[in-house]
Parts: structure tokens; sequence; C-alpha cells
């Protein structure tokens, strides 16, 4: 720490001087860490020969010879654990972007609402936190696959939402897009809409600048984005064809499912999380003070301008640290799939795949340090956002 | 001369004062406001019946087996019969008496620490941190002292949740502080190795973390040392909560302005003195609402022992639902857990909102 300097000592030893004794302890530090692991790799290394484990990643190319519930590139048995560590590896992708997207959008909306002058819905809203975030979130994954996915009815009797959502044991099925001949127009259609909006955008903020008129831009991006794409959709015909799930023998067929442990897994996460976004967004918005609103409405501004353009961006300066740790969270506590076997990172390839080859630190080693990267590109995403919204003190 | 007389006051508007005033204000402001309130009763006349219902009008209460489970509504019976299991897990019913005590113990022990007038606290805490864990660790293994063992395979439910959320926090702390204080260090080599322990064990899950300490520990170390199965998890909560106390601390350690560590230095206190009788005093004073929160997200973390195979409060539970002569008591027995966290978290959260309002006046201008 601040340890005074001393251009010149007038008496005392060698040993007193604190940059020597500085330099002496750190050396020593380095000393007892290298001794340390040299110590373990020493252990690992004599404890594998013993066991008869060659170390390596070569196994990365054997056949795996095991399913998996739920894959999103091609997967078969005969495929190899390096696959195998993709398929582990987008599945915990899906759930962490599901469960963020998800979170987000509830956890802002339970944190407006605490901050409601309606008393109901503020008191509902704190009920809702206090109770959400003091349960662990492997209980309430537990709750939600053990105690409610799997106690719904089978697919005979199936939960319909409108002949197009079917909810029963096996999973929610859902309509599925195919794409047909129709979809590049459609798609060209919605390209040139979006270019529009943009050019829209830029054009209106600088007359804006030079003369000081107004341009509502919604005025002009809603009918060049729906106007645009349906125009596209009536000369050519329907872009996309849906495939409803229908009941063929035991189950399903057709449109996309979404498999019970997912569904758990998503729901678990998003509603515990929220629950600590609601309170961070909470504490952003009461971090502005008052007076920038009075400021705002003296200024002239309209009550949305005063939320859209003064409360909102400062409030997310305190909002996006506190945020980003939120999403970290959550992406490591997909590794709970493991509790209820769904196919993620750590259940397929610290799970099965470790209990397949023996290669425990291999094994190991790859799972924590997906996690890493995980959680440092997630980390970098939110503070490059994070600069572009800071406060940019002259 | 003829006086002016006032007339009396007329009472306020019937609609502004009172109860409904009040509900105008809070609920029927506008239609806007009328909208949701409307909303937000429906949603609770959803809820709160049907699980008032279920959870204590159609329940059932009384009984042993599962026959005695003939109402709609929840089957407490199952909990009731399981309770010990879910206090003490696999621990032999005729030693449960030991873990009681050791519970006594620790609430009659540390009672004393909560009482703002007591003299030579500081002293008395340090004796309680250094003889209550060797004693509950008598009291609970066993072995000597007239003692039968109780092995540690053996433990489970209520009981053993709380030994590793405490074990991981007496050991998480002394060893927090250090990485704390490592990475505020002038010294690069020291800071380098602080900074690469922290955000390691903070970027990683704890499930791994406890997979890695269960399957890569019995390798990491030499032929014939080897661990039981909770000893290795805790290796793992400790390492992995001190990185998390390590960052509370620095937090502490950032707020303690310049000008203390330049008086502690001028009062010619060496670093060791400076850091335990200056600056580390008040740093944790400030960041003891934080290790409250560390130790709350410790708590819920325990539950994660289940994936390598230790059988705590969740797991036990977990195990009980899957009893055959028990089947389709899932949401009894999860209702069950999630009520005996939701106390100890909540209680622990209510204490730390406690905590930083009474300690806050001190540093307020």
């Amino acid at each position: 720490m601040q340890t005074p300097e001393h251009a010149s000592r007038p008496s005392g030893s060698v040993w007193t001087d604190p940059k020597l004794r500085a330099w002496l302890f750190q050396i020593l530090a380095v000393i007892a860490v290298v001794a340390i692991g040299w110590y373990l790799f020493d252990n690992t290394q004599t404890n594998l020969e013993k066991r008869g484990i060659t170390s390596g990643f070569a196994f990365l190319d054997n056949s795996a010879g095991f399913g998996i519930a739920q894959h999103l590139i091609d997967y078969s048995e005969s495929d190899t654990y390096g696959r195998v560590f993709f398929v582990g590896l987008l599945n915990t992708l899906l759930v962490s972007v599901i469960g963020i997207i998800g979170a987000t959008i509830l956890g802002f909306i339970i944190g407006v609402a605490r901050l409601s002058p309606n008393w109901l819905i503020g008191k509902l809203a704190t009920v809702y936190i206090e109770t959400f975030r003091n349960i662990p979130p492997l209980l309430q994954i537990f709750f939600w696959y053990f105690a409610v996915m799997l106690s719904l009815p089978g697919p005979r009797q199936s939960l319909d939402i409108g002949q197009m959502f079917f909810l029963n044991s096996r999973g929610l099925y859902m309509p599925s897009p195919s794409v047909t001949d129709n979809f590049m127009p459609f798609f060209g259609a919605v390209v040139v809409a979006l270019i529009g909006i943009v050019l829209l955008t830029r054009w209106s903020k600088a007359r804006f600048e030079a003369t000081g008129k107004y341009f509502p831009v919604s005025l002009g991006a809603v009918p060049l984005l729906v106007g645009l794409p349906a125009l596209a959709v009536l000369l050519t015909g329907n872009p996309l064809q849906w495939t409803t799930p229908e009941l063929s023998g035991f189950n399903f067929r057709g449109g996309w499912v979404m498999i019970p442990e997912l569904m758990a897994l998503t729901l678990a996460l998003t509603i515990y999380t929220a629950a600590f976004i609601a309170e961070t967004v909470r504490a952003g918005i009461l971090s502005v003070s008052h007076g920038q609103t009075e400021a705002a409405r003296s200024l002239g501004l309209p009550a949305g301008k005063t939320l859209r353009l003064v409360i909102i961006p400062q409030a997310l300066r305190v909002i996006i640290p506190p945020l980003t740790s939120q999403y970290l969270n959550l992406a490591k506590n997909s590794s709970l799939a493991a509790g209820i076997g769904y196919p993620d990172m750590v259940s397929l390839f610290a799970g099965t795949v470790l209990n397949q080859t023996g290669q425990a630190i291999e094994v190991v080693a790859i799972t924590m340090s997906v996690y890493l990267a995980i959680s440092i590109s997630i980390s970098m995403l939110m503070n490059w956002y994070n600069k572009r919204i800071a406060l940019i003190e002259r | 001369m003829q006086t002016h007389t006032f007339k009396p006051d007329l009472p306020p508007p019937l609609l502004s004062v009172g109860v409904l005033g009040w509900l105008r204000a809070n609920l029927f402001s506008g239609w806007f406001n009328t909208l949701l309130t409307l909303l937000a009763a429906y949603l609770v006349w959803l809820i709160i019946p049907p699980l008032i219902q279920w959870a204590f009008i159609d329940a059932n209460w009384i009984g042993t087996t599962r026959a005695d489970c003939t109402g709609e509504g929840a089957c407490w019976v199952f909990i009731q019969q399981r309770f010990g299991q879910f206090m003490y897990g696999f621990y032999p019913t005729e030693l449960r008496w030991r873990v009681d005590l050791t519970l006594w113990m620790a609430v009659i022990g540390a009672s004393p620490l909560f009482i703002p007038q007591m003299p030579r606290k500081a002293l008395y805490g340090l004796a309680f941190l250094v003889v209550y864990p060797l004693l509950a660790y008598w009291l609970l293994h066993g072995g000597f002292f007239g003692l039968s063992t109780v092995s540690t395979t053996r433990w489970g439910g209520l009981m053993l949740t709380l030994v590793i959320a405490s074990v991981g926090i007496a050991g998480a702390l002394p060893l927090g502080i250090l990485l704390a204080l490592g990475r505020r260090s002038d010294m690069p080599a020291i800071r380098v190795i602080c900074v690469t322990f922290i955000e390691f064990w903070r970027g990683v899950p704890l499930i791994t973390v406890l997979f890695m300490s269960s399957v890569m520990l019995p390798l990491f170390l030499p032929e014939g040392m080897n661990f039981d199965k909770l000893m290795r998890a805790l290796i793992g909560v400790i390492l992995f909560q001190s990185a998390y106390v390590a960052e509370v601390v620095r937090g502490g350690l950032q707020a303690i302005p310049k000008g203390q560590y330049e008086a502690a230095a001028a009062m010619g206190l060496g670093y060791w003195r400076m850091m335990g009788l200056v600056i580390l005093p008040q740093a944790l004073k400030l960041v003891i609402p934080g290790i409250v929160n560390t130790f709350i997200a410790l708590f819920k973390d325990t539950s994660l022992v289940i994936i390598i195979g230790l059988f705590d409060l969740l797991n036990s539970i977990k195990q009980a639902t899957t009893d055959p002569v028990w089947l389709g008591m899932a949401t009894e027995g999860y209702v069950f857990a999630a009520l005996v966290f939701w106390i100890f978290c909540f209680g622990m959260s209510r204490y730390s909102m406690h905590l930083e309002r009474k300690l806050e006046t001190g540093h307020k201008r």
C-alpha cells in the first residue's frame, strides 16, 4: 500500500528497506506459486501414469456413441466427442440467450412496477422480488421440472392454444416456419425498408440541427416497415410456410418442440434473474434526482420525451454495470441444467463425456474455459456499451 | 361595533380523506391506474384463493401414511413423516441430540455478540471463533473423548446445508481479505497472482468447481492423501466464495480515503499493523452488508452439492419425492424446501438491511 518513499535512509539495515523487501516478498510469492503448481502437476502426472490414462485431446476424435435429446446442429450417435462439445455449447448459449432476453423484459417491467404510484401494483412487484430472489435457482428449476412439467398431461390430452401451440409432458410444440420461393423478395423489401429508415433518421436529425424543425421519424418509418414488405407479399405471395404440429400416434409430428427440460430451465432462470434485474432497474431510476424531471419539464419537454431523453439515459448509466453481472450470473446459472439432465455444456461434457472417457483434466479444463470465455465476452460487450453511454466529463 | 365571525370550516370532501381518499389516491387516480388496479386485483384473485385452498383448507395434516391423504389439497403428512430425514439426513436417530446441541451452542454462544453494550466483544468473538468449530466438529463427527464416530457420508438435510454454508463463509472470509489486500498491493507480482486467482473463480460456475474438486482433486494430491466427499466440496466452495468475498472487501478498501493510509504511515506503522489496526477495521465495517449478501448467495449455492451426490436439504427432499411409497409429492416437497430456504435468506437479507441502516449514520456528513 501507500508505503512512504524514502529517497535516502539515514540509518537502518538493508532488511528494513521497503523497496528491497518488496522485491524479496514478490520473488518468494512467485516461487511459492510455481512450487505449488509444480507439486500439483507432478502428482497429477504420477497419478495418471498409475491409472494408465493418457492425457491429451485425441479423445475428441473418438465416436461418442450416445444420443442427445436436443441438438441444434445435426448429430447422430456415431459422431465424435468434438461434435458433442459443440452441441452442448450451442444448447448452453440457447438457454443463456432466451434467459437473458426474457429476464431483461420481465425485470424491467417489474422494476418499473415496483415504483408505480399504484399501491397494489407496487406491492405485487415487491412480493414477486422478495419471493423469487430468496429461493435457490436450482430449487426453482426442480420445481418447474418435477412438479410442473412432468405432471402435465400426456400428448393425447395436451393443453392447446388455438390449435397452434400444444403443451404436454413432452414439451411445448409450436408451428415452425419454412422458407418458400417468395422469401427473397420479402427479405429484400425488409432490407430496403430498414435502409430507408436509417436514411430518414439521418436526414431528420440533420434538418433538426440545421433548422430546428422537428420531423417525427416514426411517421415515415412505420409505413416503410409495414408497407414495403406487405407490398412484396401482395405481389409474390406468402414468404413463409407454417407447419403446425399434429398428433400422430402417441406424439406430435412437425413444428418446433421445446423439450420440458429447456422449458423448466428457461422459466426458472428468467423468473429468478428478473427479480434481481428489477432491483437493479429500480435503483437506477431512483438514482436520477427529481430535479432532472423538473428541469426537463421546464424546458418544455413533454412527459414521454422527458423519460426517453433525460431519465432513461441517466438511469442506464447506473443500471448497466450491475445488469452485466446479472447476465453473467444467468449464463453461469445455466449450468444448473445438469440437475435435470438438459443436455448443456456441463451435463453433456463434464457429465457424460467425462464418465465415458475418464479424461477428467481435459474435460473439466475445456468446460471451465468455455464459461470463462462466455463471461469475458459478455463483460467486454457490456463494457463497450457502458463506455458508449457513460458520462463524458470535460 | 359589530364583530365579524367566521363561519366554521367545511369538512374536506369525502373523497379526499380517509379510506376513500387513500383508495382514490393510490388505486384509482386515473383511468389507466384504475385499469391497472383491476388487472392486478384479478391476478391476485386468480392466484391467492386457489393457493390457500390447496395449502390450508383442502390440505391433509394428520396421518402417518399416504392413504391418509384423501383431500384434494396438499399432503403435509408427507413432510411430517419425513421431517427427521429433511433435517438430519441419515444421521443416526439416537444421536441426533448431538446436532441439536451443536445448533443450540451456536445460538447461545453467538448471542452475546449481538448485544451492543457487551464489554470485550472482540475478544469474546475471537475466542468463540476458535473454540466453537472444534467443539462442533467433536460433537458432529465424534471419534474421540467418548463420542462415537458418525461419518460425513451420513450427514445430510438442513444440517449439512448449514455446515457447508457456515464452514464456507468462515473459510472464505480470511482468504478473501488476503486476496483483496493482494489485489490492492503495490507489488506487481502479488497483484497479478491475486487478480488471476479472483477472476478465474469468478468466471466459472460453482457446478464446474464442484466437478473439479470431486474428480480432479484426487488426481492433484499424492497417493494416500485422500479427503472425503464433503471435505472436497468444502474446499471447492471456500475457493469459489473467497473470490467473491475479495471483491466485496476490495470495495471497502477503496472507500477508505488516502489520508488514513498516510496518517497510519506517519505514525510509523508497518504494512500489517497499518492494515490490521487502521484500514481493515474501517473497511470491513463498511462492507458487512455486502458480506452478508455473499453469505446469502453462498447459502443458496449450497444446494448445488446435489450434483456431486451429497444429501443436503434439497437432495434429501428430492430423494424422498422419488420414494415409491410417496410418489406424486413433488409439489409438497419443493414448496417445503422453498419455504425453508426462503425463511433463511429473507431473514438474512432483512438483517443486512438493518445493519446497513445502523452503520450508515457514522459516515454521513
